[in-house]
């Protein structure tokens, strides 16, 4: 990856407020991993980790899919990089905003 | 810089701004009270936003639109969901017809302003959440307010007055 997809990539990883998932999530943007061997990976239970899974599935971070009787997971780097730079695009409307009520507000004195 | 802290929760597709303002809590409030000021700070430099109506009471619904530089409208509304003087407002925020009807199939965010004192003036921390990254998505393609880059310039304009 490149230097700012990586920058956006931490930003994510910061976003996201919950350490099991941030790295269930470093694990699957690395490559497809069975959610078996995913809750091998933690001391909780495979029900627990599976919630984990279908949290970053509904964020849209996750997708699964079924091989035999196995769900492997992998992420959808795309994904979170449109969600992280669609908030960027927020932040910038924001910014204006704030700036504008600034300008109001300090115009007066 | 009045930003003094941005955090984007991809998870929950919320960002929160927070700034400080150096006016007191009163003052940021009257301006969310009144039209005429919140119209000026709202919509970006090139599209300007126009309120209709605005009473900032809960159960009160408020009507805006904004002009685009080739004199085309886009249409808001807030729907006033809970009110506490001067302190903090929540509403929804949509997409309205031209008629300034709330447009159901454009989606809705939920919003939380609140303003708190501080030393220097006042802490205001904006929270916006949308539903789905699809939502998310949508409100953007219609342009939040056409106007993100126009707001950057914006910000731009200001810095070098300042």
């Amino acid at each position: 990856m490149s230097e700012p997809d990586e920058d956006r990539t931490d930003a994510l990883f910061h976003a996201l407020s919950d350490r099991t998932r941030r790295d269930i999530l470093r694990r699957v943007l690395a490559g497809e991993h069975s959610v078996t061997a995913l809750a091998a990976s933690y001391d909780m239970s495979f029900a627990a980790v599976q919630k984990h899974v279908a949290v970053l599935e509904r964020a849209g971070l996750l997708t699964k899919r079924r091989s035999g009787r196995e769900q492997l997971a992998s992420g959808d780097v795309e994904a979170v990089r449109s969600v992280a730079s669609m908030l960027d695009e927020l932040e910038g409307i924001w910014r204006g905003r704030v700036a504008r009520i600034d300008h109001l507000l300090t115009e007066e004195n | 810089m009045p930003v003094t802290d941005i955090t984007k929760d991809v998870d929950a597709r919320t960002l929160t701004i927070t700034a400080d303002f150096a006016a007191p809590v009163e003052r940021v409030w009257a301006l969310y009270e009144d039209p005429r000021q919140l119209e000026q700070v709202w919509g970006p430099p090139d599209y300007p936003a126009t309120f209709v109506d605005h009473e900032l009471r809960p159960g009160t619904r408020s009507t805006y639109y904004m002009t685009g530089p080739e004199g085309e409208k886009f249409a808001g509304f807030w729907d006033i969901t809970g009110v506490e003087a001067p302190h903090r407002f929540t509403f929804e925020d949509g997409f309205a017809h031209e008629d300034l009807t709330p447009n159901t199939d454009l989606p809705v965010s939920s919003n939380d302003f609140t303003f708190e004192r501080t030393d220097g003036g006042t802490r205001a921390v904006f929270t916006s959440t949308y539903a789905s990254a699809e939502a998310l998505q949508q409100v953007l393609d219609m342009g939040v307010e056409e106007g993100s880059r126009a707001a950057i310039d914006q910000i731009d304009a200001f810095l070098a007055a300042a």
